[in-house]
């Protein structure tokens, strides 16, 4: 047999199951990845009495919306509901709330500042500047537990514990991510803008709100739905310096949740109410902006 | 596009700088290139120093005191370090940490090697690669739960099917054998996307006339795999390697929501033994020292691996 006919031959029947195979592993994994998200929508849409009877089944048993309604306190605390099984006590809009606020206020001031030091970075040239960003470099090298004992005890003498401020301070005002992510970008781009700017006589400050941001929005908006998702999933950090009701936010509040009933059965379809309505923001911003997401951390592998 | 600059600055203000008037210092602050410099990166160096660099020294310094917090630290030299040294719970915690690396990293990076190549092949849709990306996006604590609630003895999904299909019920979370590879399930289940989409990136930079003229010359799809497309995403490789076990060495959300260290301390890794003694006893210096420990040992993993896999080099040159 010679190649040309080998060639042939695989690339006739063989090469077909191949493909069938491979489109069904890719069916299997997908299916994986979404089967326990779906479950936990399952089990938050069900009946909560129905959770042993229909612990194999697919579908949600006697859907209701009840368990969503109950963890943000849109159910009277007298509804006769209520009464008949011992729920957990979850105030989750509460915790909800408090997760929109940490992420505003660790991104926005975050993605600001780092795009202005980037813009130092990749575009002036002053006095340290190759020191300072190998220092910014060198500090992700570092495991946050590490620095989490010192910024706890920094947090606690700023008596700061329990206040939004000292759950967002060390992201709020730099991640040595977003500085190399924009530093990056604006390398990539031409500078012919900036310099005819510059010859039009304009200031750094001019050209940077004028020119670099409008220039690089697109940038700007993939860092900032990265970022935002990080802050919303964070759970050590605002776990050891945001535990009071108040202040925790969602993933600190399931954990609590979750231990309050450590003895007894969980109260599951609270808590899968809960975890989807955690979900929720990431997923709309994953329909939403698929591609950007996707592609971003396939080229940054941001973690 | 329209960008309009004001045509100001009747000066010339190109990039020599000499203040033409004395009284214009602040017009020198907007102009000169380094003044700017230095105040564009005057808020992310502050944040820097204080949250990044002074806590790297406080954390060297906090590991050679005695401290609870409520008295003043008490200097004690290098003491925690040699009771770290004889400490076997310190020992045990980075047995149970290097067995959770061991569990988690082959298993995912075969199934993100796995998913790349036919991500490559056949699927290169965004929907796709949505996905299985979706599992990274969702916060370790819900991933963390959701799987408590699957593996659930009673009422879970997982071990209602189990039970279906005549295995029968486990306790996954608190079998003392079965709980650390649970958990390295549970965050394989969350990396194997991101794994894949890292290697599938990789692998789009390989020129499809490689793999042709290997076809050509009769590899067949396996020869092609070991002898093209691992040699040359090895730059990719060592990145995604070096990170997931940097990543694997910290695992601890996941360890806080379901097991807690347990069940009889066999899922005690480093970071939870850390917390345990910085969060839950207050014994400050003890925590420093051993997350000090922790950050000397993934510089040694990380040098070790940089030099096995000679990471800068990549036959495509």
């Amino acid at each position: 047999m010679n190649k040309k006919q080998k060639l042939n031959r695989e690339s006739n029947s063989p090469f077909r199951y191949s493909v069938l195979f491979g489109y069904a592993v890719l069916a299997f994994f997908a299916i994986i990845s979404l089967g326990p998200i779906w479950i936990a929508v399952k089990t938050a849409l069900s009946d909560s009495s129905t959770l042993f009877s229909g612990a194999s089944s697919i579908l949600p048993q006697q859907p209701t919306l009840f368990n969503f309604e109950r963890v943000i306190g849109l159910v009277s605390p007298n509804d006769p509901r209520l009464l008949q099984t011992s729920f957990g006590k979850v105030n989750f809009y509460q915790a909800l709330t408090n997760s929109v606020a940490f992420t505003l206020l660790a991104v926005v001031p975050q993605i600001s500042f780092s795009a202005m030091a980037a813009y130092a970075f990749a575009r002036l040239r002053f006095f340290g500047r190759r020191l300072i960003f190998f220092l910014f470099l060198a500090a992700t090298m570092i495991p946050s537990v590490v620095l989490f004992i010192p910024n706890f005890i920094l947090i606690k003498d700023l008596g700061w514990l329990n206040t939004y401020q000292g759950m967002a301070a060390p992201y709020a005002l730099m991640t040595p991510f977003a500085v190399f992510f924009l530093r990056q970008m604006f390398l990539s781009t031409p500078t012919e803008l900036e310099e005819s700017a510059r010859i039009d006589g304009a200031s750094y400050f001019t050209i940077f709100f004028r020119i670099v941001l409008p220039v690089h929005r697109s940038a700007f908006a993939t860092l900032t739905i990265l970022a935002a998702i990080n802050a919303w999933n964070e759970f050590f950090w605002p776990f050891l310096v945001g535990r009071d009701r108040s202040v925790q936010v969602m993933a600190v509040a399931i954990n609590s949740f979750r231990a309050q009933q450590a003895g007894g059965t969980p109260d599951w379809s609270g808590l899968m109410a809960c975890t989807v309505l955690g979900i929720v923001p990431v997923a709309v911003l994953l329909v939403l902006f698929g591609r950007k997401v996707v592609e971003s951390l396939q080229y940054t592998g941001f973690r | 596009m329209s960008v309009r600059v004001q045509p100001k600055a009747p000066s010339s203000p190109q990039r020599s700088h000499a203040p033409t008037r004395r009284s214009s210092f602040f017009r020198a602050l907007r102009y000169r290139e380094s003044y700017c410099a230095w105040i564009f990166i005057a808020p992310a160096l502050v944040g820097f120093f204080t949250f990044y660099l002074m806590p790297a020294f406080r954390a060297l310094y906090i590991s050679l005191t005695d401290w609870n917090l409520l008295r003043a630290p008490k200097f004690i030299g290098p003491a925690n370090f040699s009771k770290l040294w004889h400490d076997p719970n310190f020992w045990d915690s980075m047995k149970v940490t290097f067995l959770y690396v061991l569990y988690n990293i082959p298993i995912q990076t075969v199934i993100g090697l796995l998913l790349a190549v036919l991500l490559v092949r056949l699927g290169r849709s965004v929907i796709l690669r949505s996905v299985i990306l979706a599992p990274y996006l969702i916060a370790n604590v819900i991933v963390a739960i959701i799987w408590f609630w699957m593996l659930d003895p009673l009422l879970g999904f997982g071990n209602a099917v189990l039970q279906w299909i005549g295995i029968g019920r486990i306790p996954f979370f608190t079998d003392q054998q079965l709980a650390l590879p649970t958990i390295a399930v549970v965050n394989i289940w969350r990396h194997m996307g991101l794994t894949a989409l890292l290697f599938y990136t990789g692998m789009q930079a390989i020129p499809k006339d490689i793999y042709e003229a290997a076809k050509i010359e009769g590899a067949g799809p396996w020869r092609s795999f070991f002898g093209i497309t691992l040699p040359l995403i090895r730059p990719t490789l060592v990145f995604v390697l070096v990170t997931s076990i940097i990543g694997s060495f910290q695992v601890f959300d996941t360890i806080a929501v379901t097991t807690l260290g347990g069940p009889n301390y066999s899922t005690r890794t480093i970071v939870w033994y850390i917390y345990e003694n910085g969060f839950v006893n207050f014994r400050m210096g003890y925590a420093s020292a051993l997350s000090c420990a922790l950050f000397v040992c993934l510089a040694i993993v990380t040098l070790v691996q940089m030099r096995i896999l000679r990471s800068g080099q990549s036959e495509l040159g």
